[in-house]
């Protein structure tokens, strides 16, 4: 198990690495653009380009600026400190940046785990035991709406029916209003629409593959041993049925939680909140070089975590599984 | 399924070579996996229905300019300004503009018939291109083992780390210059959104075909085509690629609905399908701005879209149902 975890953590250390060089190579070497004449504003002079170009080190060559950037994000290399480099746009520390948008995030995603788990959860254990039943029917039908549902479609669907400013219904707080709240509560209840629009989707995923998992284990031998023992049927299926299925839910909910931890861009664009992914976006369409880098690797870095992590649970709640 | 003429092939021909000698003086005759797969997939009655609706999109998508022209729409790049009222804002349906139009008087309903083109080649083309580049690397990696599957199975866990959408609007915002990227190579637009579909669906179908072709390669039809002296080549696209139809067919269905938001969220967030082109998340996103007060313009792009995705996931979904009968995943 140890030997396991280490060769783990040498593979993440060079994913990581890899991520790394690739997005340099995407974002500094494929564009036309110029950084330093996007950052000179209108009609620079050639002096005022040369200037800024030394500034960022872009007249240095290409290799030397990558070993330039590994020194911002590992600690033993830096030279000024582990802070990812410096927006073009505005010379923010990238990783200070990154940080205060991280909890906006993290609220985010937290809210709409737990939800659409509360919901998926029992709809999908349902589901699988009444098979072909009307509900059964119901819930599957409308799992696959929302599955088919564009996130930021189903988000102004939402915004139009019951935002309080221009919503057919007032209801809830609309958009921008997560901008605006102060504290948690306030914060939370800016949060409801988001959170319900993001789940909706991940919901409905859960739903279905929890069911299709669940079906297929009731057909196991073990489950026909439980019920020859005499167990009940509500034991059979909690306790030996429902704990089997929703192993696999495990590996899907921990690389979700990382994706969606590395920005929700699409919810975080509709709704107007502060979070990583805006940020992502905002640096995409500014051409923000180090802040695109160092998001995409903060995103990176939590799949790779996440992932590494479930792995890791795996040797614990799954007895098959050995190393 | 594919009737080729290897081993797997005389193996099936001589199972049913049986049962017609059983079965013989009764007068059934045996069903090919084609006619299994299809007497099941009949009966799935929803299935058939999106299967019809996809078609029909197809054509509609074909036809567009006939179409438009049959109900008097204008292309969906004119700009009427009469169709805009008095204070310059959209209208809404009418017999002249049957979704209504848009900020600038574009023709809503001549733009979804644009948009639905965008979608289905990105859906078709995209993922099939994925399906082919994946299934190959997959198959080439279990297939030789060693240092091939090492090299190709870790670049697939490194794409696999990346996350999807952002590394998508990466590349987009690269090639959005005027020259595009890689030398002019790569132009904006559909293309790069082509490309971008590529590396983030490719990845999987590896790992998935990998998979399936570990264990196929153990077989003993693989064993008997071997020892029948057939070479590399013809064991992997005779032997072992007719076995993976199946697969193959139900993931490309997984992938095309997912292919058709991806395109769809790239070009609302304006890295995908370049203006004046029309898509369906671009007009989303032009919608954004006015969706309070000019309703239309956000459903119906986002209904057609949504009709579109749920077409394709439940003729999937039967797919799957009918391909792999004992599984007990959909509906």
């Amino acid at each position: 198990m140890a030997a396991y975890i280490v060769r783990r953590l040498v593979w993440v250390v060079f994913l990581l690495f890899m991520i790394t060089l690739i997005t340099f190579v995407i974002f500094s070497v494929l564009p036309s653009g110029d950084p330093a004449v996007l950052r000179a504003g209108r009609q620079p002079s050639p002096q005022l380009i040369a200037t800024i170009r030394h500034e960022l080190g872009l007249d240095k060559s290409k290799p030397v600026q990558f070993i330039d950037y590994l020194g911002d994000i590992l600690p033993f290399l830096g030279h000024n400190g582990v802070d990812f480099g410096y927006s073009y746009q505005n010379s923010e520390p990238v990783l200070p940046a990154i940080l205060t948008r991280l909890p906006n995030t993290i609220f985010l995603t937290a809210g709409a785990v737990i939800l659409w788990l509360l919901v998926a959860i029992p709809v999908g254990v349902i589901s699988a035991i009444k098979t072909g039943s009307w509900l059964d029917r119901l819930f599957m039908t409308l799992a696959l709406i929302f599955v088919s549902a564009p996130v930021y479609f189903l988000g102004l669907v939402v915004l139009y029916l019951f935002a309080n400013d221009i919503g057919v219904i007032h209801l809830l707080p609309g958009n921008s209003a997560y901008t605006n709240a102060h504290g948690f509560f306030q914060k939370a209840k800016a949060l409801i629409m988001p959170w319900c629009v993001l789940a909706a989707s991940f919901a409905a995923i859960y739903a279905r593959f929890l069911r299709g998992n669940l079906i297929d284990t009731m057909q196991e031998d073990y489950i026909r041993t439980a019920r020859a023992k005499g167990l009940s049927e509500r034991r059979v299926i909690f306790r030996h049925a429902v704990r089997a299925a929703i192993t696999p839910i495990v590996t899907l909910l921990g690389l979700d939680i990382g994706l969606l931890l590395g920005g929700a861009i699409l919810t975080e664009t509709v709704f107007n909140i502060q979070g990583i992914g805006r940020f992502a976006y905002q640096a995409i369409t500014d051409s923000d070089l180090p802040v695109i880098q160092g998001t995409v690797l903060f995103g990176a870095f939590f799949i790779v975590i996440m992932s590494l992590i479930v792995d890791i649970l795996y040797a614990f709640i799954d007895p098959r599984v050995r190393y | 399924m594919s009737t080729g003429t290897g081993a797997s092939d005389l193996l099936h021909a001589q199972d049913s070579g049986i049962d017609a000698i059983v079965a013989g003086n009764v007068g059934v005759a045996a069903r090919s996996p084609l006619q299994l797969f299809w007497r099941r997939f009949r009966k799935d009655r929803v299935a058939l229905a999106a299967g019809v609706f996809i078609v029909l999109l197809l054509l509609i998508a074909i036809l567009a300019t006939p179409i438009r022209k049959l109900v008097g729409a204008p292309g969906p790049n004119v700009q009427e300004s009469g169709a805009l009222d008095q204070f310059g804002l959209p209208t809404g349906p009418s017999s002249a503009h049957l979704f209504g139009v848009d900020q600038i008087g574009r023709d809503i309903f001549s733009r979804v018939l644009a948009g639905a083109q965008v979608s289905l080649k990105v859906a078709f083309i995209g993922t099939g291109l994925s399906v082919i580049v994946g299934t190959t690397l997959g198959m080439t990696a279990a297939y030789y083992r060693g240092w091939v599957d090492t090299g190709i199975s870790r670049t697939v866990d490194i794409l696999l780390a990346f996350p999807v959408l952002l590394l998508g609007l990466g590349l987009a915002s690269a090639c959005s210059g005027a020259q595009g990227c890689l030398g002019g190579h790569l132009q904006p637009g559909l293309p790069v959104v082509i490309v971008i579909i590529v590396i983030a669906n490719s990845p999987y179908v590896a790992r998935i075909m990998r998979g399936q072709t570990l264990s196929l390669r153990e077989k003993e039809f693989v064993e008997a085509a071997r020892s029948l002296g057939a070479s590399n080549r013809r064991i992997i696209f005779r032997e072992i690629l007719p076995n993976l139809v199946a697969p193959i067919i139900v993931y490309t269905t997984l992938f095309i609905p997912a292919n058709i938001l991806l395109e769809a969220a790239l070009s609302f967030l304006g890295a995908g399908v370049q203006p004046p082109q029309a898509s369906w998340g671009q007009m989303l996103a032009d919608a954004t701005g006015i969706f309070q007060s000019a309703w239309w313009y956000m459903v119906f792009p986002g209904m057609a879209l949504l009709l579109t995705v749920l077409a394709f996931n439940l003729v999937g979904d039967g797919l799957q149902d009918a391909l792999n009968p004992r599984s007990g995943q959909s509906r």
